[in-house]
């Protein structure tokens, strides 16, 4: 598996994500600045959290017009796996490879703190170390992460079972409570159709070593390396 | 511009009539209007510490690990691997009052740079705030802004916000404090100075472009506030994190070749302060031509763009062969570059624009014969003991009200918008531990940080609140099993012209001098904020102290969360010191006696001791005893832990004393066997003594009176929680 890391003008945890992806996968990343459109030997596209752009117009809206991203669609198109981690997330959004958009936290605050997510489903090769209903800290740090879709958007996500993390509290139940940002129906991450495209808002690159308060994120990165390279 | 450059013209620009008698005295001539704003800019305060700087050379700032003590961007210390942690803290006071979010915000761009101009990857930042009363709306409105300036700066640019310390008393009502502080790490031989070099070498410009934002920034920063400073506005800088990211990567990738002579941020007085530094550093000349600087706003005059502080702008000399190499690197993060300058061997700055020129002084005198003031001072007398006080309300309700007030209720409201895990190597987060342990990229070893101070020990004697406020950094970073290595520091004060303010600055200097000689903890930057004043009425004397230590081995840092099961002991002896104490204030409404007793030799065998054992690997976890004395210290570990305790010490004379007293030199530690850490304490002369377990889900006192964790949670959340509900 050979990931490649994205990295925009504004982007702030490629480190984070490089140091997680070498960890589970053995190797370092490649470094692709966004000005880059040649993809080739790149299993795996990992676009990480930041603020690209300095998020000035609409967090991912520039990124996604970067022409990094239509090498990135090429990509998907062709089967390839990419993850999007927070920024990354609502850059995937943004150029249209994952439905829904991010907005606006619903408290209007930035919001920096551990959540616990539950493992919608663990047949995935970025879930497939967690075990389905399993509930895991990470910590979160993002303004704008209040996941949104129209009714039938999310009811086609549920019923295609597109759903791959959602905000819960300690023994999994999705409350009110735990869904800090305002996310609709809890959901934290979402899939691709074909289930090679992931984004989520919260961080586990951040918590893949106990020194840093556990490795409750280290499952993710170990699943993309149990994976053989098609 | 055609106007008439006189004394009262400059009276305007904060000289005094004597100072601008220097002024003409230098020039042979009146000065330009630009030349006239060269003068006052770096013969401010602000610039030049002209009331502060015989004081400031008492501070002891040397030590075999220190690399670069004050005088440069920020100081450097040896943390071994041949790796320097680069750390400075600096004000932002008087711009967060007028418009808290830019203020807080640029306050946190600014010392960015002073730490990455140095060539240093930036790793943590910390803040040391102080407002006014909570029941007043602007206070609300003021912590807001500075929250949300502090978070939307430092989330951006990606560097976690990791610790610092927040107090509220009515003398900051119209005068806010902003102590933003910034550790970077550096290799020991890629550190990047300021002196310029190399006649001819090309002056370069990079960053953001030149607007007329914050003109005379540092002049309203060295004036009290009348109530019309809301006019003030304009002069505030507006700050653009996404550009400062930027500029952070496009120096560190140039700083990783040998194209940079000399680089200096453009901070306070802008591109005036940065080129007459680096110039005066070196010792040789600069001439600038102005039509070369990117410019934001059309016809700007000379006059505006040497006194702009428009952010995130650097200043760099550089070796002329590597200057299209450097180019590139700054278009590649499409940031603006150009070459507006070099350096000459004339020993003048000059300034020229559309042909003429604007400025041209000697830069020799312009720092020599800057104005240096012995100003006079008063000492205030020394409080007298508090003598004995009586409790009203018993130690069960006075805990409850100690860990609900505003000075020790839960910051968690505040550090959820922070971004304190960026980076990925913050080890403990604010509220797990005395300070902030954050992991060195590539290393076992940890930097522990904090900031420091308690202004309501100061205001009743500068001297001891002075030492106090480096004890209790030092013992902040000792209670995670780091080793104090130096501090910087923040030095806010009212009027200097008033002898009383000038008296708790030589005192205050002096307590943290002696501080800082006796634990070999010495002060390698720092930066002076003066006439903190609205209307007349001064700040509590705040000293701010920002402490750095290192942990050898990032896994043995310990945190203040207890665990169940474990021994609790108290290190140091408790006499029961209540003047100026959290719990006099609180339950009794009273602000006075004298603060505790500081002994350095005791605080440093306590620490030496503590630090031994956590080295060792017998504590589960550290908390030192501050605001609100003993009780409050079990009581946060038991919240951070969520862990209950059962506390079968019997107090030794008034209880309320004994539990509140705020007696230095104290920690509580959780142990697997108290009995073994007692002993070991007797044998090197350290007081400790037995002060009961841990576990359950309440903490039961030894007089029988219980108090969940629930309910202490309930207390200590409270705050912030109704306050912006």
């Amino acid at each position: 598996m050979h990931a490649g890391v994205v990295v925009f003008p504004g982007i702030n945890r490629e480190r984070d994500i490089a140091i997680a992806l070498e960890g589970s996968l053995g190797r370092r990343p490649r470094m692709i600045w966004h000005r880059e459109t040649d993809l080739a030997g790149v299993d795996l596209v990992v676009i990480p959290g930041g603020f690209s752009y300095g998020d000035y117009l609409r967090c991912g809206a520039m990124a996604a017009q970067s022409p990094v991203m239509r090498a990135v669609a090429d990509h998907a198109a062709r089967g390839g796996y990419v993850l999007g981690v927070c920024n990354g997330f609502q850059i995937l959004t943004e150029a249209g490879m994952l439905p829904g958009a991010l907005l606006r936290n619903a408290g209007l605050r930035f919001l920096s703190m551990e959540c616990r997510l539950r493992v919608e489903r663990a047949d995935t090769v970025f879930s497939g170390a967690y075990a389905r209903g399993q509930v895991f800290r990470a910590p979160m740090a993002h303004g704008d992460g209040n996941y949104f879709a129209d009714e039938a958007t999310l009811d086609r996500l549920e019923g295609e079972g597109l759903v791959a993390f959602r905000y819960v509290d300690a023994a999994g139940g999705v409350t009110g409570a735990a869904n800090l940002n305002g996310s609709a129906r809890n959901i934290a991450g979402v899939l691709s159709a074909n289930l090679r495209v992931l984004g989520l808002m919260p961080h586990p690159e951040n918590l893949v070593d106990p020194l840093m308060g556990g490795v409750d994120g280290k499952p993710l990165f170990d699943s993309l390396a149990a994976i053989g390279v098609a | 511009m055609d106007q008439l450059v006189d004394a009262a013209l400059a009276r305007s620009f904060g000289l005094s009539g004597e100072e601008y008698e220097r002024v003409l005295a230098i020039m042979g001539r009146t000065p330009s209007l630009t030349e006239l704003g060269i003068f006052s800019v770096m013969w401010s305060e602000h610039c030049s510490y002209k009331s502060s700087r015989v004081w400031l050379k008492t501070l002891p700032t040397k030590a075999p690990w220190v690399i670069h003590g004050p005088g440069e961007n920020a100081g450097v210390v040896d943390i071994g691997e041949g790796l320097a942690a680069i750390f400075k803290m600096e004000s932002h006071n008087h711009p967060s009052f007028i418009e808290p979010f830019q203020g807080a915000a640029t306050g946190v761009g600014g010392i960015l740079r002073d730490v990455f101009t140095m060539g240093a990857r930036p790793i943590a930042n910390l803040n040391a705030l102080r407002f006014g009363d909570p029941d007043l709306a602007v206070t609300k409105r003021v912590v807001d802004g500075v929250v949300r300036g502090i978070g939307g700066y430092g989330n951006c640019v990606g560097v976690p916000t990791v610790g610092g310390e927040t107090n509220f008393h009515r003398s900051y009502n119209g005068n806010p404090l902003v102590n933003a502080m910034t550790v970077g790490i550096a290799a020991q031989d890629r550190i990047f100075l300021s002196a310029a070099a190399g006649i001819g070498n090309p002056v370069v410009y990079v960053g953001s472009k030149t607007g007329r934002d914050g003109i005379h920034g540092a002049t309203m920063a060295s004036t009290e506030f009348a109530a019309d400073s809301e006019e003030k506005r304009p002069t505030v800088q507006v700050g653009d994190p996404f550009i400062e990211k930027l500029l952070i990567e496009a120096c560190l990738e140039l700083m990783a070749t040998d194209a940079i002579v000399a680089i200096q941020d453009m901070g306070a007085a802008g591109l005036t302060s940065s080129s007459v530094e680096m110039a005066g550093k070196g010792g040789v000349g600069i001439e600038l031509d102005l039509d070369a600087v990117p410019q934001r706003e059309a016809g700007m005059t000379a006059y505006e763009m040497m006194l702009s502080e428009s952010q995130e702008r650097m200043l760099i000399v550089i070796d002329p062969a590597r200057e299209e190499m450097a180019r590139a690197i700054f278009e590649k993060w499409e940031l603006d570059f150009a070459v507006i300058g070099h350096i000459t061997d004339t020993g003048r700055i000059i300034v020229m624009h559309k042909g003429v020129v604007e400025a041209d002084i000697a830069l020799d005198p312009l720092a020599e014969q800057a104005p240096l003031y012995e100003r006079p001072y008063v000492e205030a007398a020394k409080p007298g003991a508090l003598g004995d006080v009586d409790d009203p309300v018993g130690i069960a309700a006075g805990l409850v009200r100690l860990i609900g007030c505003a000075d020790v209720a839960s910051r968690k409201w505040i550090w959820d918008q922070y971004d304190g895990t960026v980076g990925g190597q913050t080890v403990k987060r604010p509220g797990q531990a005395d300070a902030a342990v954050v992991k060195i990229p590539g290393s076992r070893r940890a930097l522990a940080l904090t900031t420091d101070c308690t202004p309501r020990y100061c205001a009743a004697d500068p001297e001891a609140g002075g030492a106090q406020a480096v004890v209790e950094a030092w013992r902040n970073i000792t209670a995670t099993g780091g080793l104090p290595l130096a501090v910087t520091d923040n030095l806010n004060f009212g009027n200097p012209e008033k002898p009383v303010i000038m008296g708790q600055i030589v005192a205050a200097i002096r307590g943290m001098g002696a501080a800082c000689t006796a634990l070999d903890f010495p002060v390698v930057s720092g930066n002076v904020s003066l006439y903190n004043e609205t209307e007349g009425s001064g700040i509590l004397p705040t000293p701010a102290i920002g402490g750095l230590g290192v942990i050898e081995d990032a896994a043995k840092a310990v945190g203040i969360a207890l665990r169940p099961g474990l021994d609790l002991v108290v290190v140091g002896t408790t006499r029961g010191e209540l003047g100026q104490s959290l719990w006099l204030r609180e339950v009794l409404g009273r602000e006075d006696g004298a603060p505790p007793t500081i002994d350095f030799a005791v605080e440093r065998r306590n620490g030496e001791f503590v630090r031994g054992l956590i080295g060792a690997g017998l504590v589960a976890a550290c908390h030192d005893v501050s605001d609100g004395g003993l009780l409050v210290a079990v009581a946060e570990m038991a919240l951070a832990g969520d862990v209950g305790a059962a506390v079968t010490l019997m107090p030794e004379g008034a209880a309320h004393g004994f539990w509140f007293g705020e007696d230095q030199a104290r920690y509580v530690l959780a142990v697997a066997d108290g009995a073994a850490v007692i002993a070991a304490a007797r044998e090197v002369s350290v007081v400790a003594a037995a002060l009961g377990t841990s576990g359950g889900d309440r903490l039961t006192l030894p007089d029988g009176n219980a108090i969940s964790v629930a309910e202490m949670r309930t207390a200590h959340e409270h705050f912030f929680a109704r306050w912006f509900a």
